[in-house]
């Protein structure tokens, strides 16, 4: 996973005098699912779309497998698969259609078998507008995948899918993965971020604000990890004792909530203090600090 | 090539199976010609000889200049020709597949009124069937360019119907498909020059009908070929992927330029 199939150095884009995406710079490696992350207006999609070609960068350089996307896409699109959005097909074609559409203009033969994996089989003679939110975004990527692409881009690929539906697509990314397809991932959903990015990238007003794994991320916050402790007695709630490694604490409803900074230490102390005042544990959680909680600490640092 | 088969395929298909393009390619132009039929060859007989190249023409642009334009809008809006794009269907594809579907459609709705006309209304048949088919495959070929180029510089829906009728309602008026352009006033007479309609009637008439030709009917025709091929040329130089990208976009303007050959024999004739 070493090898750098994305680059993108100094890119630069804007539109009039609005500064879209301001000199970022970033690589994506062999076999890597990157995740893009950033709130509406962050610069994401025209981050990807001047990597997809459909944009002219303003300043900087951007290489897809040596591949320049702006002067090279007859290159380009035979390397790369891009999930198309809910309103990328005509109206009126079928699966089949498309299989066949663009199946045809990569030169491969038609890949029907998606349309079964994808559970789009008995879908696959109704029109475009017939299909569900779900099913058009399973055939968007049964699209993007048909030519086995070595780059794969993927902008908000569960959005409107049920939850078989998002797993069966996750399961499918990670298969994807392990074959060795380099998979770009923009979602504004943390938690499939956490659980399917390799490394993410998060921008924000046109710069990228952080960046790395999921776990350096959520370390480099903060930290606090959240214990929840709910007791019969539930003397904790009525005291303001301070344990090890605590340095939040607060009530809410039934449960005493501390914030540590090291959980394990913490946790003694409090089953402890419990178990020396005869007071019955009931529930006891313990939260370590996720993607998103990360994420809104840096878009609030950046307000 | 394989490609091209599947994509022109698509499109045909989609011709017949979307409502509005069927609408506008066989129900309107054909329920037109059973109603001019019925009624125009009943008040005015003359009308027998001008039935079949008067109604393929309103057929061709009905088809063409009302039918063709949304659907190349609408691709563009919602981002249907970035999907092309991206998976490498070339810009020229993507102009020449509609305009030969619209020829395609055109064509036959043309054969439909060339068998019925006579029986249903004994409208007089071409004399010189080898011309009459070279000026339909010319005219329907003009109309689709010309549809095309609306479609691609028009800015939003209003913009494709108001291009649309600029050709089509004064064509339908002054090129002589209702009445003989001779009868009318000498200034609509020229205003006729600038429309497509006019030199796809004339080459009829004086081609392939048997009838008087206003101007020599081959000139018609080698205006009409121009006309077509500058109006292709301009959908090509003018394609936009999307409306959003403001990279290279070229000023609607040159669009102007498709009516060069019409406004020469405006100037000329």
């Amino acid at each position: 996973m070493e090898e750098n199939v994305i680059e993108v150095k100094n890119f630069r884009k804007t539109y009039g005098s609005f500064v879209a995406v301001d000199d970022i710079s970033f690589e994506v490696r062999r076999g890597e699912i990157f995740g893009l992350l950033g709130p509406n207006g962050a610069g994401k999609t025209s981050t990807l779309e001047s990597l997809e070609g459909l944009r002219q960068p303003d300043g900087g350089t951007l290489s897809i497998l040596g591949v320049d996307p702006s002067r090279e896409m007859g290159k380009l699109v035979k390397v790369i698969g891009v999930q198309l959005q809910a309103s990328g097909l005509p109206a009126s074609m079928t699966p089949v259609e498309a299989v066949n559409f663009f199946c045809s203009y990569h030169g491969v033969a038609p890949r029907y078998d998606l349309l079964e994996r994808l559970g789009l089989k008995e879908k696959k003679a109704e029109q475009f507008s017939g299909l569900s939110t779900g099913q058009q975004r399973r055939l968007a990527l049964a699209l993007a995948i048909a030519h086995n692409p070595q780059v794969l881009f993927l902008d908000e690929p569960t959005a409107g899918l049920d939850v078989p539906s998002r797993l069966e697509l996750h399961d499918m990314m990670r298969e994807l993965q392990k074959a060795g397809t380099t998979i770009i991932l923009a979602t504004h959903d943390m938690a499939e971020a956490e659980k399917m990015a390799h490394r993410v990238a998060i921008m924000l007003k046109g710069k990228i604000a952080a960046t790395g794994t999921p776990a350096q991320l959520t370390a480099t916050g903060e930290g606090l990890t959240k214990i929840s402790v709910s007791s019969e007695q539930a003397i904790l709630n009525s005291n303001g004792i301070i344990f090890p490694g605590v340095n939040k604490h607060l009530v809410t409803d039934e449960y005493a909530v501390y914030y540590s900074t090291n959980a394990g230490q913490s946790v003694s102390a409090i089953l402890e203090y419990l178990k020396a005042r005869n007071d019955k544990l009931i529930d006891l959680r313990v939260e370590r600090p996720s993607l998103e909680e990360r994420f809104l600490e840096i878009t609030q640092d950046n307000q | 090539m394989t490609a091209f088969i599947n994509h022109f395929t698509y499109d045909f298909r989609t011709g017949l199976r979307d409502k509005s393009m069927l609408l506008m390619n066989y129900l309107f132009p054909l329920a037109c010609f059973a109603m001019f039929g019925a009624i125009m060859t009943g008040i005015n007989p003359t009308f027998k000889q001008q039935i079949i190249p008067a109604m393929i023409i309103f057929g061709a642009m009905s088809s063409a200049l009302l039918g063709l334009p949304n659907p190349v809008l609408s691709s563009r809006e919602s981002g249907i020709f970035r999907s092309f794009k991206i998976n490498g269907v070339p810009a020229i594809n993507i102009i020449t597949v509609p305009v030969i579907g619209a020829i395609a459609h055109i064509v036959l709705v043309a054969a439909i009124i060339t068998a019925l006309a006579n029986p249903l209304f004994g409208g007089a048949l071409p004399l010189d069937w080898v011309q009459f088919v070279l000026i339909v495959l010319v005219t329907a070929f003009n109309m689709a360019s010309l549809g095309m180029l609306i479609g691609v510089i028009a800015p939003n829906g209003r913009g494709t119907v108001l291009l649309g009728q600029v050709f089509y309602i004064p064509s339908v008026m002054l090129s002589g498909l209702m009445m003989p352009a001779g009868v009318l006033p000498p200034a609509l007479g020229r205003v006729a020059l600038l429309l497509p309609a006019t030199y796809a009637m004339n080459a009829f008439n004086g081609l392939s009908m048997g009838q008087p030709a206003s101007t020599d009917p081959w000139v018609s025709l080698w205006v009409l070929l121009a006309g077509s091929l500058l109006a292709f040329g301009l959908s090509v130089f003018l394609f936009r992927w999307d409306s959003q990208n403001a990279d290279k976009k070229r000023s609607p303007l040159f669009a102007l330029l498709a009516l060069l050959p019409y406004l020469v024999m405006l100037v000329i004739g």
